[in-house]
């Protein structure tokens, strides 16, 4: 982002190919939250290039420590302590500074702090299960937390979400705007999921299943993973076509 | 054989889940003290703002008419003269009391979503035309796989509404009214059908 002029130019066109369709009948609730109608294209315009940009000072110092932003004095969530980290790019390969990145996830139990919870699991009083960061100005992301586990959920009779972690990412513009999940490297879990499903694309299933790294290791106290994040490309900036209808 | 052209493929969608405000609105959630406040909570404007007040209200509802409960909904707009408070708006500074983003979840019991705002102004299309005044929208949810975008536009700004580029070229005219809120006083209201007779207009932005 350094030295870099504010780029003004349209996105690369969604490949809806990699991308769940909105009808995916074995995840129940699509049924009737599913557009049936086609979308109707809107190449993009200020509307969609633009979007805006959040300061490092809304970042408080524990926002990306999960293992201490709800935890008592002295204390910590049970759990696995892991670090994830990576980078936001966007398709053409180039770090996405400035993206704010939001996180949240069960404990190590599978149960959410959220008042619409029902799983018998028990809430971890030193864990509230959030957070969030803004990458630096090459694209680089990391926080601390436990590795989340998986838990039954209300669609079929035994379907269980494998562990995961949902992320929310801000890019530069507003049609960047994207919300997905990360998985773990070797979880049998993945495979079987009715929401991993509505995945059509094997690659891009792939694409959300974090490595275990052990060069991020950090010794005797947590293992790392590494999840990288790929936001839309946008055109060029040097051979931006005519505008239309002129 | 030929050279990779060697772009990435964007991260694939998913759903926002049901617990979508534990990471983006914990105090709505009644998780309270890790932040201070909800990212994008509250009113947009204040005393120096400039522009019109206006609040816009509404629903999401599924394909039986039932308002959804856990949706989450962001908003982006233009300032008063029209102008985005953003790093590529390059054709002026926008109002600097005005930030034109905004998150509000829909209420847990109702479902309603409510925004303090002002009226934006227009913008241009890519050819220079002016698109009429519009609010970008995007929501995701618990059952949505890929958030949803699509623009609320404005009942009192008939004739800019009928030069819109993009209103003017959908072809399903009957559709056209899913765009556009419904001024009443200070209040628009803009219900989004995510299926059905009424199925809201959504673009592949």
């Amino acid at each position: 982002m350094k030295n870099m002029p504010p780029e003004t130019t349209p996105f690369f066109a969604r490949d809806r190919d990699m991308h769940p369709p909105a009808y995916t009948p074995w995840y129940k609730t699509t049924v009737l939250r599913s557009p049936q109608r086609a979308l109707i294209s809107l190449e993009g315009t200020i509307s969609e290039i633009t979007g805006p940009v959040f300061g490092h000072n809304i970042i408080n110092e524990f926002d990306n420590d999960l293992l201490a932003n709800y935890a008592k004095p002295g204390e910590g969530p049970i759990g696995e302590r892991i670090l994830v980290h990576g980078r936001v790019l966007d398709e053409r390969g180039i770090g996405v500074g400035g993206t704010l990145v939001e996180f949240w996830q069960a404990n190590a139990g599978g149960r959410y702090r959220h008042k619409k919870e029902t799983y018998l699991a028990p809430l971890d009083p030193n864990f509230g299960g959030f957070g969030r960061t803004i990458t630096d100005e090459n694209g680089f992301y990391w926080f601390k937390t436990v590795r989340p586990g998986a838990y039954p959920w209300p669609n079929g009779v035994n379907d269980w979400r494998p562990a995961h972690i949902h992320f929310s990412i801000f890019g530069h513009g507003f049609a960047q705007r994207l919300i997905t999940q990360m998985y773990f490297e070797g979880d049998p879990m993945i495979w079987k999921c009715p929401i991993v499903k509505t995945i059509p694309d094997e690659e891009a299933i792939k694409q959300l299943i974090a490595p275990l790294d052990m060069n991020a290791t950090i010794p005797h106290d947590m293992r790392a993973y590494k999840f990288d994040i790929v936001l839309r490309g946008r055109r060029s900036t040097l051979f931006e076509n005519r505008m239309e209808g002129n | 054989m030929v050279q990779p052209l060697g772009y990435l493929k964007e991260t694939a969608s998913q759903t926002a889940g049901p617990y979508v405000h534990i990471g983006c609105t914990p105090n709505f959630t009644g998780i309270h003290g890790v932040y201070e406040a909800d990212l994008g909570s509250g009113s947009m404007i204040n005393d120096q703002t400039r522009g019109e007040r206006i609040t816009i209200r509404g629903h999401v509802y599924d394909g039986a008419g039932t308002a959804l409960k856990d949706a989450l909904i962001e908003i982006w707009q233009a300032d008063a003269d029209g102008l985005y408070n953003s790093p590529s708006e390059i054709r002026g500074k926008a109002d600097p009391n005005f930030f034109g983003w905004a998150r509000c979840p829909g209420d847990m019991a109702t479902g309603e979503f409510v925004f303090e705002t002002i009226k934006p102004g227009r913008v241009p299309f890519r050819d220079g035309r002016l698109m009429a005044p519009h609010v970008n929208f995007w929501i995701v949810a618990r059952g949505i796989n890929i958030g949803l975008n699509t623009r609320m536009y404005f009942s009192d700004e008939e004739a800019a509404n009928a030069e819109d580029p993009i209103l003017s070229r959908i072809e399903h005219r009957v559709r056209v009214p899913t765009l556009i809120g419904k001024r009443d006083g200070d209040t628009v209201t803009f219900d989004i059908h995510l299926q059905g007779e009424n199925e809201t207009i959504f673009f592949d932005v």
